[in-house]
């Protein structure tokens, strides 16, 4: 590998990595409040229906969802391990590290499918097939609905980033990433965490309402 | 110590981030009435500011990184207080202004 040269417009590598991380970081804000607005919708019928949200909480499957979480937790800590690794020069090990953080990505992906299928069985995916007819139809109903567009979209942010992490280790491992040039692995590695951040807020608010009554 | 063997902080903070997560799961399952919502978020919030501060490296960052990282949630907070206000105090109105 040849010793990394700054784009034209840095001054040096230092300025371009913080240029890169500052960019990151103004994005990721922007899917604060991308899946903030949902959140927001979600406490609202929350409030106003709190004994059916609490009903549909009881209806998530919370073993997949606990597992889904220490996955993502477990997923995540590997790519701060390797971002702190790289910058001891141990680009290649990282590598191997992020394609596991990545195959953590997609054991997600595939429990999240199985949930899904569930939830199909059972009737609970409104538009699709809704069949559910117990206490609080109406409320269980927008709960549901909230569910499959956050946890979608969700999904997709981990498919994102599975691939990009997948690529990133790639470049690790022909030796693309040192101590003096490594912000790649740091972007898509903040890009990640924020991921795991916003599952475990989803965690919270989708599969541990109603449990205690 | 290898250079690439696991830092000592990751493993912490990945220990007490599963750690929560088995005492938000128990906590669930308490009858805490309203309690129970309450500490969902808070124990979710302790979570969020350990991936923020450890494996995102916020408190390694100079302050206008960390007030760039703080935005998102900052204008959050704004949209989640104002419409909440709306929504909790909107019972206590007149009827003609619950519309």
């Amino acid at each position: 590998m040849p010793e990394p040269q700054p784009a034209f417009q840095f001054v040096d590598l230092r300025q371009q990595h913080d240029a890169a991380q500052f960019g990151i970081w103004v994005f990721l804000a922007t899917e604060v409040l991308f899946f903030g607005g949902l959140i927001l919708a979600y406490c609202v019928y929350r409030m106003l229906h709190s004994d059916g949200f609490a009903e549909a909480g009881r209806h998530t499957e919370i073993v997949i969802g606990t597992a889904n979480t220490a996955i993502l937790l477990t997923s995540s800590a590997l790519v701060a391990w390797a971002v702190m690794i790289t910058k001891l020069d141990q680009g290649r090990i990282a590598g191997l590290l992020l394609w596991g953080a990545a195959a953590i990505g997609v054991l997600f992906l595939i429990l999240k499918g199985i949930e899904y299928s569930i939830e199909y069985r059972e009737g609970l995916v409104p538009g699709l097939k809704f069949t559910y007819s117990e206490a609080y139809p109406g409320a269980v109903s927008l709960f549901f609905a909230f569910y499959f567009v956050a946890t979608g979209l969700h999904a997709l942010h981990i498919l994102i980033g599975v691939v990009v992490l997948s690529v990133i280790g790639i470049r690790a491992r022909q030796g693309a990433y040192s101590e003096r040039y490594h912000a790649p692995m740091t972007v898509a590695g903040l890009y990640w965490h924020f991921v795991d951040v916003v599952w475990i807020f989803l965690f919270a608010l989708i599969y541990l309402p109603g449990r205690s009554s | 110590m290898r250079a690439w063997y696991p830092p000592r902080i990751v493993i912490v903070a990945w220990i007490a981030l599963l750690a929560l997560l088995a005492l938000t799961v128990f906590g669930a399952y308490q009858p805490l009435g309203s309690g129970n919502g309450i500490l969902a978020l808070i124990i979710a919030t302790a979570k969020a500011l350990i991936v923020l501060a450890i494996f995102m490296e916020l408190r390694e960052q100079h302050a206008l990184m960390i007030a760039v990282a703080g935005a998102g949630y900052f204008w959050l907070g704004i949209l989640l207080w104002l419409a909440m206000t709306d929504f909790v105090t909107r019972p206590a109105l007149p009827p003609f202004l619950q519309q």
